[in-house]
């Protein structure tokens, strides 16, 4: 190899995160730094450069920059630039040309590189967030820093399904885990695992990472759990899994590579002064008014608020009996200890640093010191995620959903109050009241989960506390535009603006502008201030936050109510409950029994069923015992005495039902998954009757798609149709050669709206499994997936025969024209078995005095890795549950605002309506993320159930497998609906 | 088919001597010709150029933030326009497409239409313009003349805009590119005047002439990497929709090529025909006529194409019935919601005409694009090896940084591809074989390091 001249050369690799530089002199590296630039990028860089200044001494150097921060200096400082991944392939190429894929992370970005088998470089998509970043912010969550995160992962024994499509998903399922009391190591190892999850989907695409893998980048380096579960994952030897020292450095060193070719030879004092009029240099980005002209204006807007406070007294003097309200949220826990005539003895708000039991048992010592004999505690109550875990821990009286907590509290502050909007840490919940009572609740979800835990999180990672950051936002000249639509994505705007210059302050006004706007436009989805009401209540820790507050009354253009106890609403909300529940004595937890509490948890897996629940069992001494993580009753050992009516259930079993009759033919595949989970009794009909075996894949379950994931191109397609990768996979691994799954440009034609299409995704997906599961391709492996038109029935069995006879050349068209006929009634009979089956539900909830809900998705929500349970969750209440297709031909068909073209989704409008003349029937909503028809269906599903006085649920589902959430909002629905009920009686 | 929404606003007889009608802009250059038309028949019409951070919040105000980008952008443009004050808003009506078909888009007009009544604006008229007539008002109706007249609209726009593309990165002078396209957008809207038929022998010697001013372009003969868009038909064209990524892509040195809009035509009329081929869907007669328009519109598209190679300076767009073929083995004709088997079809013709570097666009989330789009890139990849794609997702939310930064990366592959850099041998540090492997032996290479 020729030796370069004895000239020096620099590479600078400017991440979202982090600065790298390394010096390159006669091909040994004799500079290197790596250094996290806390978004000063442009001043960091330069004092890296300095201290290497005697390195450089008096010559010449040539100089690249790398990264995506990188961009802006290069062009600043007219230094030239090469394109990180690239960067990254020419070193490997250059340095290990054996090497057959690199994976590469990031701080922002994660990378992956294929050499084998046609060079390919890819970056993750924008919906993705399992990187550096990603890491960082679980680790604030669990309380530690990243490298105590690290070490807490070596030691797990077990780990838990997270949600691996983006971070807000993952925390989603994190949070709730941390609450119910699951070991942090687990939970460690648990991130890294979905890191590794989402790398393999978004980045892999359908090519499999084999041979020699190169790991390089910041996490990769120095997370051990994270190689760990790579090397685990992708299945590597000991030799093929390669975490190189120099790791971190590659895209520097690719750098320092391309200016070698390409820079002009500088001194070091060219180089610094270059990047000094860089540094100065000042980018516009995109800037919002600011939130407070002056300190007068913030003065007059304090005292307007200052006037919202509650009664307080003191716990020290008071004598008399006090009401407790514990409010475990999902990431801080409050307490508030409510005197008799509603005054405030004692609060408590605190961050839950992944522990709330021992926080809410160090208060209630506290507490129960302080009360002495004096103040009698007569009845508690808890509410938030943590409600039945604390409940249990300290035997509270009783519990109650918080979002009637956060109604009670909100009413006793303004009882003519008819909008709250609460936001948490992790949840936004907005209520409309009217006649006293909810009129509609509206939540987020986790793809409009901007909220508090966001801000603090985010103020964490630039080392102020939450208070200090968001006073840094009120007075900023030019907040910056951050958009709304996902933590994910506003992450990656506060890196824009802070490459452009943008300073904390600005950041800090920008993010409080982005929560609000979050919370208007994609929660509320409202459009002005007179669709909220006139008395609007703000509440929720995040209010606390003045430029939160501030922002929202801009935005909507009206003053709000908020209470100086906006933090402690559910807490309140919980002791005014417990109030009311008027017991003669409180059974919570002496203070004598808090002397000898102790706490502690394991997490089992379940096997009494097929869902293997990943169960946390927390033992709180004396024998007490609270399990959770449960989809069912059953390992409570609690068993239902006899199972409810659920349509869900019943579907999946007869489909089960349809067994593989031996015929001539041999057989045929059929994948158990999106349309095919309604149409299985017609092909099943047909096929059969032309002389095939019909094998469907198994039923669902994490493994069906673990086992498909690989070959998944878009990752932001929804987890229905990610699901069919692994019942493919399912199909060849049963030996079956010949599989059938054929395009479905149209419906069968239900004559409820204005065409019977399906969605693009049921459509066509066949032909995308045909482009990228390579094993379809394979010699002797038939895939059928023919365009049919289900919907002709005269012409279908023609059509058909055409198409099959290039296959089957012995197919006569008599033949299937007699197939076409019995698959036709199959058909038909099955459509008139639901019906039927969801008629006799229904008048035997009625008969027994039962609730209904209507549960409405696509018929490919009955696959319970799909729905995860839900329909046995709503069961759990006692509620018998049905599906929209058994209710949908009750009603005239319903003209919508929108055009009305897709089979399932007219049953969708049509089920609404006829649920809003049934005063025991509710409709909750079941919508998979990335389902694009459904930002059309929700909005007008809504919009009839409320023309119908319904509440509308809506529950977004993915991989999700966490029901914390979906437990929330459905006992919501319930409390809400109860209360209604209630207050209708009372005003009768 | 039906349509619902009896209650729509109509565009009366009376609306059209007095109303202004805001078209939404697309494609710059085909939409100033068809508004012209619009306008020589008594229309006011007026296109938005509103744009920008207010168009956008203007979207996630009124639509449903998880509806497509497009959609967003539309609506957004249009209520931030009635908003502006620069029209009485009693005085005006808004003009959208409508394709129907299964892909959500076609619910456009109805989304536009609930977010005028959300804000307030629920009495202006919005006219449809769709080509199967889907609605119909009173006061606004395309006659014979008029779809003939921005039918060629549309065959100019495409040449003006292929054209253009060859000669803008070559310049030697700013800007005379877009000055010739101007001169010839207001010369032919001269020239549409009237109400006859328009002669197909004048519109053919324009061709003739437009190649030949272009081709008199003075221009630098230097080499530029040739970058082709696709993607879904609104971000793929709108500079609003795609960050402008024309102008992005030609800061980064780069020739931009895009299949035109007629393309986009032939395919809707293709799908009647292959309907009635899978489904027996459309009788006899009416698929007749179909394939007679078909065969008529392709017979126009080549005398295009022939315009161009018979100058002989320009490479000209693909021919249809070419276009259609290549797809076969990839994806089925079938695939027709959103831009369908289209979008793979020219992934694959623009390899074929040696442009291997391809930017897909679409909205996030997009529906169809899963399918066509992602969905065909590992296929694609596998069988033309040097292909060269970047699916770049657009967004309210998406940064700028994040896709400027993905489509660098597709550009310095495609210099490399060009073999740009492998002219010359990389000078290298030694211990090559140790970069890699144990840890041991990787920080042996650094052992020079001042720091450890």
């Amino acid at each position: 190899m020729e030796r370069i001249p004895a000239r020096m050369t620099m590479g600078i690799d400017i991440g979202s995160t982090t600065v790298k530089i390394i010096i390159v002199k006669n091909g040994d590296v004799v500079y290197q730094q790596y250094e996290r630039h806390m978004s000063q990028v442009r001043p960091k860089t330069l004092e890296l450069i300095r201290m290497a200044k005697d390195v450089i001494g008096g010559g010449e150097l040539t100089v690249a920059l790398s990264g995506s921060a990188g961009l802006g200096v290069a062009k600043a400082a007219g230094l030239p630039f090469i394109q990180e991944v690239f960067a990254t392939g020419e070193v490997v190429k250059s340095y290990a040309p054996d090497t057959d894929c690199v994976i590469e992370l990031g701080g922002e970005d994660a990378k992956i590189i294929f050499f084998t088998g046609g060079l390919e470089e890819r970056m993750n998509g924008s919906c993705a967030g399992g990187t550096g970043a990603f890491i960082d912010q679980m680790a604030t969550l669990l309380d530690v820093t990243p490298e105590q995160l690290d070490t807490l992962s070596l030691g797990s024994e077990k780990l838990y399904t997270i949600a691996s499509r983006c971070g807000v998903f993952a925390k989603s399922d994190i949070q709730p885990l941390l609450n119910q009391g699951a070991r942090k190591e687990d939970i460690a190892a648990s991130i890294f695992k979905a890191v590794v999850d989402q790398t393999i989907t978004g980045l892999a695409q359908g090519r499999r990472i084999t041979g020699k893998v190169l790991f390089l980048g910041g996490p990769l380096y120095y997370f051990k759990g994270l190689q760990r579960e790579f090397v685990r994952s992708l299945g590597l030897s000991h030799e093929n899994a390669v975490f190189p020292d120099m790791g971190r450095y590659a895209v520097a060193l690719g750098s320092a590579l391309f200016a070698e070719k390409t820079g002009q030879p500088m001194t070091y004092e060219e180089l610094v002064g270059r990047l000094e009029a860089a540094a100065s240099e000042s980018h516009a980005a995109r800037y919002l008014e600011p939130l407070f002209e002056n300190a007068d204006d913030y003065a007059a807007f304090l005292n307007r608020h200052g006037k919202a406070s509650v009664g307080r007294a003191d716990l020290d003097a008071y004598e008399g009996d006090a009401y407790l309200g514990v409010d475990c949220g999902s990431t801080t826990t409050k307490l508030v200890l409510m005197a008799e005539d509603g005054r405030i003895l004692y609060d408590y708000y605190s961050a839950n640093r992944g522990n709330p039991v021992e926080i809410i048992r160090e208060q209630l010592v506290k507490i129960r010191a302080r009360c002495g004999d004096r103040v009698a505690v007569c009845g508690s109550a808890a509410t938030g995620y943590g409600e039945d875990l604390v409940k249990n821990a300290f035997s509270i009286d009783a519990g109650l959903v918080e979002t009637m907590a956060h109604f009670k509290a909100a009413r006793f502050f303004d009882p003519s109050v008819d909008f709250i909007l609460d936001i948490g840490g992790q949840d936004i919940k907005c209520f409309k009241v009217r006649d006293n009572a909810i009129d509609s609740i509206m939540l987020n979800e986790a793809c409009s989960s901007g909220c508090g835990s966001f801000i603090g999180t985010f103020a964490q990672s630039m080392g102020y506390s939450v208070e200090e950051f968001a006073k840094l936002g009120l007075f900023a000249r030019y907040p910056v535009d951050l958009g709304s639509r996902c933590t994910v994505f506003m992450n990656s705007s506060v890196k824009q603006a802070q490459k452009e210059g943008a300073g904390v302050e600005d950041i800090s006004a920008g993010i409080s502008i982005s929560v609000v706007k979050n919370a208007i436009y994609k929660v509320i989805r409202a459009h002005s201030a007179e669709e909220l009401g006139q008395s609007i209540v703000v509440q929720g820790g995040t209010f606390l936050n003045d430029a939160v507050l501030r922002s929202f009354e801009r935005e909507i253009g009206h003053d709000v109510v908020r209470p100086a106890i906006a933090g402690l609403m559910g807490a309140y909300g919980a002791a005014l409950y417990a109030r009311e529940l008027a017991l003669p004595e409180s059974s919570l937890i002496s203070a004598k029994e808090l002397e000898s509490f102790r706490h502690a948890s394991k997490s089992v897996t379940c096997g009494l069923c097929g869902n293997h629940c990943n169960l946390t069992v927390n033992t709180f001494g004396g024998g007490k015992k609270f399990i959770s993580g449960n989809r069912c009753e059953r390992p409570l050992g609690r068993e239902a005495a006899e199972p409810l009516p659920n349509l869900f259930a019943w579907k999946l079993e007869q489909l089960e039902a349809l067994k593989p009759l031996p015929g001539r033919r041999g057989k045929i595949g059929v994948p158990l998954g999106l349309n095919m989970l309604e149409n299985l009794p017609f092909w099943h009909a047909f096929l059969t009757a032309l002389g095939f075996e019909v094998v469907t894949s198994g039923v669902s379950t994490r493994e069906t798609y673990i086992k498909g994931q690989f070959s998944i191109p878009s990752d932001t397609v929804c987890y229905p149709a990610k699901l069919m990768h692994g019942h493919i996979a399912d199909l060849l691994e049963q030996g079956v050669t010949t599989i059938f799954y054929p395009c479905m440009t149209y419906n069968f034609d239900e004559e409820k709206g204005d065409n019977h299409y399906n969605c693009p995704v049921v459509a066509y997906y066949p032909e995308l499994l045909r482009a990228n599961v390579s094993e379809l391709s394979e010699p002797g492996v038939h895939f059928l997936y023919p365009h049919v038109g289900i919907h002709r029935p005269a012409k279908f069995a023609d059509k058909l025969f055409h198409n099959l006879r290039a296959v089957y050349p012995d197919l006569t068209l008599r033949e299937v024209r007699e197939a076409a006929r019995t698959a036709y009634t199959a058909y038909d009979d099955w459509m008139k078995a639901v019906k039927a089956e969801g008629r006799r539900a229904i008048a035997w909830a009625r008969e027994q005095g039962r609730k209904i809900v209507v549960l409405s998705g696509r018929p490919y929500h009955i696959d319970p890795e799909i729905n995860h349970g839900i329909d046995r969750l709503i069961a759990s209440f006692g509620i018998v549950v049905v599906s929209e297709d058994c209710v949908a031909d009750l009603v005239e068909p319903v003209k919508v605002h929108v055009l009305n073209q897709w089979t399932y989704h007219a049953r969708l409008y049509n089920a609404a309506k006829y649920v809003t003349a049934q005063p025991d029937m509710e409709l909750v909503q079941l919508v998979s993320f990335g389902c694009g028809i459904d930002a059309i269906t929700t909005d007008e599903v809504r919009d009839i159930l409320e023309a119908g006085g319904k509440l509308c649920t809506q529950l977004k589902i993915d991989e999700i497998t966490n029901l914390g959430a979906v437990r929330i909002r459905i006992r919501s629905l319930l409390e809400a609906v109860e209360e209604r009920e209630r207050s209708h009686a009372a005003t009768k | 088919m039906q349509l619902q929404n009896d209650e729509r606003v109509l565009f009366t007889k009376e609306m059209k001597r007095d109303y202004t009608i805001l078209v939404p802009t697309m494609l710059p250059v085909h939409f100033k010709l068809m508004l012209n038309i619009l306008r020589e028949y008594g229309y006011r019409a007026e296109l938005l150029e509103n744009s920008g951070q207010r168009v956008v919040d203007s979207g996630l105000r009124n639509v449903h933030n998880d509806t497509c980008y497009p959609a967003l952008l539309v609506i957004g443009q249009m209520i931030d326009a009635l908003e502006s004050g620069r029209w009485d808003v009693h005085k005006v009506a808004l003009l959208i497409t409508q394709t129907g078909g299964g892909c959500r888009a076609s619910n456009y007009i109805h989304l536009l239409r609930k977010a005028l009544k959300k804000s307030g604006y629920g009495f202006v008229p919005v006219v449809s313009l769709s080509a199967n007539g889907m609605e119909k008002n009173p006061g606004f109706s395309l006659t014979p003349m008029m779809l003939d007249r921005i039918f060629y609209a549309m065959t100019y726009g495409d040449l003006l805009m292929l054209l253009a593309n060859q000669c803008r990165p070559y310049e030697t002078e700013a800007g005379v590119t877009d000055a010739l396209v101007d001169r010839w957008a207001n010369r032919l809207t001269d020239e549409m005047k009237g109400r006859g038929p328009l002669s197909y022998r004048a519109v053919r010697r324009n061709y003739d002439a437009i190649v030949a001013d272009f081709a008199a372009l003075p221009r630098k003969t230097e080499e530029k990497v040739l970058v082709g868009v696709v993607g879904e038909i609104y971000v793929k064209f709108s500079p609003l929709g795609n960050n402008n990524l024309e102008d992005f892509l030609l800061s980064e040195g780069a020739e931009v090529v895009v299949p035109g809009l007629l393309d986009f035509c032939l395919y809707c009329v293709y799908n009647q025909l292959n309907d009635h081929k899978l489904y027996g869907a459309g009788g006899f007669w009416k698929t007749l006529v179909f394939r007679k328009v078909y065969d008529m519109l392709c017979k126009k598209q080549k005398d295009v194409i022939e315009a161009v190679t018979r100058e002989g300076t320009f490479r000209p767009g693909g021919y249809f019935p070419h276009t259609v073929e290549l797809v076969r083995g990839y994806i089925s004709h079938g695939v027709k919601m959103g831009e369908g088997w289209l979008l793979t079809a020219e992934m694959l013709e623009l390899i074929e005409q040696g442009v291997g570097n391809i930017v897909c666009t679409q909205p996030f989330g997009c529906l169809p694009n899963h399918i066509v789009g992602k969905g065909m890139m590992r296929i694609i990849k596998a069988r033309n090896p040097d292909s060269n794609i970047v699916a770049v997702d657009y967004d309210p939310g998406a940064t700028k940084i994040n896709q400027e930064n993905r489509i660098k990366l597709m550009l310095a592959n495609a210099a490399s591809i060009a073999g740009q850099h492998a002219a010359r041998e990389v000078p290298l540090p030694r211990h090559e074989e140790e970069y890699g492997g144990e840890p041991a032996v990787s920080s042996g290479f650094f052992s020079n390091s001042q720091h450890e």
